[in-house]
């Protein structure tokens, strides 16, 4: 993976300093609230509902075992002995100290991470396929396009007060794993006909109070002309954002707006221009950070036989592992949701072991997932049943991969100052209702997804199921959605109707899995029946009134 | 009643107006009255306190209790991490109803 060169790291540094002094200034009465705050945000450090909430970026969710190491020690030094793993590849500690802050970022830095970027109006972290340089059906590495992405956004003046916050996805499979079309910009890398690589611009998706897919912009976009399209992007929306209203100034909007076609034009007629000022990074950078993510040295001529005779081992097996590009060699996704355990949080011990586990049997990788989970990419089949155990013993072995227990869930109103209602007692209440796992294999693949309010942190919108916490004159209240998706057959969730209480939301959701099981087509998804039989089936059972007996 | 809150601006700490300086505990809130805005500007001057604000809440026999979840999740800790709550003061806090 990506190392830091003296330049890198020396801005990581610089800023460590720099926001050193700012915290003492603060803490010294020598500014005020209303100056630190933007300054601390640059930082990535909110004040959330309990205490200071610092998120640290996770560049296209990877880590080697050293800095998954440090995230552990923060989590016990600084915070209350645990993290919060995002949606985003991040990770968010819910218990920092302000004067604590400056000496956490000196030690992300001294593992080459930082939280720059990770707030505010401008390019976020890029997200990418957590299965990147690994996965059986990739076509292209993502990642050091996105190493690319990274080192042009971060401190880019240009785009360092945007008219909204600005998120990036990129992927290199047919297959995507990212919610490619529910970002800002989702980039593909693919071939044309001619066996060509390029990249495939989709631009203005979105998730938030105005879901949108992202139509597409470029259709194939030469990789050394990647950046100075992104310029072209960019530039048009920083020119015609809706400044003047924040719900309505992301970049979905004005591509909704002004439409796909002459937002495209207008995306054109500056990228012409962009080039012709040599804006674009040597071709030499790239291939300097290509050396970077080189494959690692996999054994050859191994098979890829193993022993399946634990039935428990086997059904993790087969829900949580993943086919690699390497004979011999698997993926294995390590599920951050247990039965009525809170989606994402990992203790500081559970952190510390995923990373001793990456360093023996994964070639020192980790990857962080949108859906909340950690993968280690590069397993020996041989070592699978070994590494199984050791997850198991930590309580990590929870065989429930995009089954309805492996749900993505904001932090809710338990822990932002944002949010209208909780979602991570819905979680837990829905994991618990569906503990049984072989109910869940029966469910098969069903990915839930719950948001605390509008922003939709918790993806709802693109959930088989997903549920929308509001504030109901001052109570909390769920509302149900069906029939949204991520991925190739990205879809939005529809209302199903009124709202319901905490433990009516769970009741629902339970009726609706009744409806699909009793209606399902061989080989459907949750997903697929509701396509087919449309909403109607559902909002009857969910909302059919009880019999009255006597 | 009237209370005031904000949060600690070294440790982040959700904090409350007891009247003579700030609890952590918000049993030990008081009434602002009608001095809330002159309370906060003078406490805000001192740059020891951030974020305050005035919360409505109302004087219950288990003690002093805002009155939206907001605030109240903010008073008790994450409601789905009692173990690491240090506010209220109340051995009963499991048991508020959020």
């Amino acid at each position: 993976m990506y190392q830091y060169d003296s330049y890198d790291q020396a801005m990581v540094d610089a800023r460590v300093a720099e926001f050193r002094d700012q915290v003492e200034r603060r803490l010294a009465g020598d500014i005020t609230e209303d100056q630190f705050k933007p300054l601390r945000l640059k930082n990535g450090l909110y004040l959330q509902l309990h205490a200071y909430m610092l998120r640290v970026a996770v560049p296209y969710g990877t880590l080697n075992s050293t800095q998954m190491r440090m995230l552990g020690d923060i989590a016990d030094k600084y915070d209350r002995g645990y993290g919060h793993f995002t949606t985003r590849q991040n990770i968010q500690y819910n218990w920092i100290k302000l004067s604590d802050a400056p000496d956490i970022l000196a030690d992300l830095a001294s593992v080459e991470m930082h939280a720059i970027q990770t707030s505010g109006n401008c390019i976020r972290n890029t997200t990418s396929d957590q299965f990147a340089g690994a996965a059986a059906d990739e076509l292209v590495d993502p990642r050091p396009y996105a190493e690319l992405l990274r080192q042009w956004s971060t401190f880019h003046p240009e785009f360092d007060y945007l008219p909204r916050k600005f998120k990036i996805a990129m992927i290199g499979s047919e297959t995507d794993r990212a919610a490619m079309k529910l970002h800002d910009i989702g980039i593909q890398l693919v071939r044309n006909d001619a066996g060509e690589i390029g990249c495939k611009f989709y631009v203005g998706g979105g998730m938030g109070r105005t879901p949108m897919i992202a139509p597409v912009i470029g259709d194939f976009v030469p990789p050394l002309q990647m950046i100075s399209y992104l310029e072209a992007c960019l530039r048009v929306y920083n020119r015609y954002g809706r400044r003047d209203n924040k719900y309505k100034a992301r970049i979905k909007i004005l591509v909704h707006e002004i439409g796909a076609d002459e937002y495209r034009r207008q995306v054109e007629e500056e990228f012409a221009h962009i080039l012709t000022l040599n804006l674009e990074p040597p071709p030499a950078e790239l291939e300097r950070i290509k050396g970077f993510f080189e494959q690692p040295g996999f054994e050859a001529g191994l098979s890829d036989d193993l022993d399946l005779s634990d039935p428990d081992f086997a059904l993790w097996v087969d829900q949580n592992t993943h086919a690699h590009k390497q004979a011999g060699y698997t993926i294995v996704t390590i599920s951050l949701k247990p039965a009525g355990g809170i989606p994402g949080d990992a203790t500081a011990d559970q952190i510390r072991l995923m990373a001793d586990l990456a360093k023996e049997h994964s070639f020192d990788e980790l990857r962080v997932t949108h859906a909340q989970n950690i993968v280690l990419p590069h397993v020996k089949k041989a070592d699978l049943y070994a590494l199984w155990q050791k997850l198991d013993e930590a309580g990590l072995a929870t065989a429930n991969l995009d089954l309805i227990s492996d749900i993505i869930a904001c932090p809710g109103l338990d822990y932002c100052a944002l949010a209208n209602a909780r979602s991570i007692p819905v979680a837990q209440k829905i994991s618990a209702r569906f503990a049984d796992l072989g109910r869940q294999r029966e469910l098969g693949e069903l990915k839930l997804k719950i948001s605390g309010c509008i922003n939709a942190c918790g993806h709802h919108h693109a959930g088989h199921i997903g549920i929308l916490g509001v504030d109901r004159k001052g109570v909390e209240n769920y509302q149900l959605l069906l029939g949204g998706s991520e991925g190739a057959d990205t879809s939005l969730a529809s209302i199903t109707g009124p709202g319901f209480s905490e433990d009516g939301i769970v009741d629902a959701v339970e009726k609706a899995t009744d409806v699909y099981l009793a209606q399902r087509a061989d080989g459907e998804r949750f997903v697929d029946t509701f396509r087919r039989i449309g909403m109607a089936p559902f909002k009857e059972a969910i909302y059919a009134k009880e019999p009255v007996n006597g | 009643m009237k209370i005031i809150t904000g949060n600690d601006l070294r440790t982040g700490d959700v904090i409350w107006w007891t009247g003579e300086g700030w609890s952590r505990h918000v049993n030990d809130a008081v009434e602002a009255g009608d001095h809330a805005d002159a309370i906060i500007a003078r406490e805000n001057a001192k740059q020891i306190v951030t974020d305050t604000h005035v919360v409505d809440a109302e004087q219950t026999a288990d003690g002093v209790r805002p009155a939206h979840i907001k605030e109240r999740v903010r008073a008790l800790g994450p409601t789905v991490r009692l173990d690491l709550s240090l506010k209220p003061a109340d051995p009963d806090a499991g048991n508020w109803v959020i």
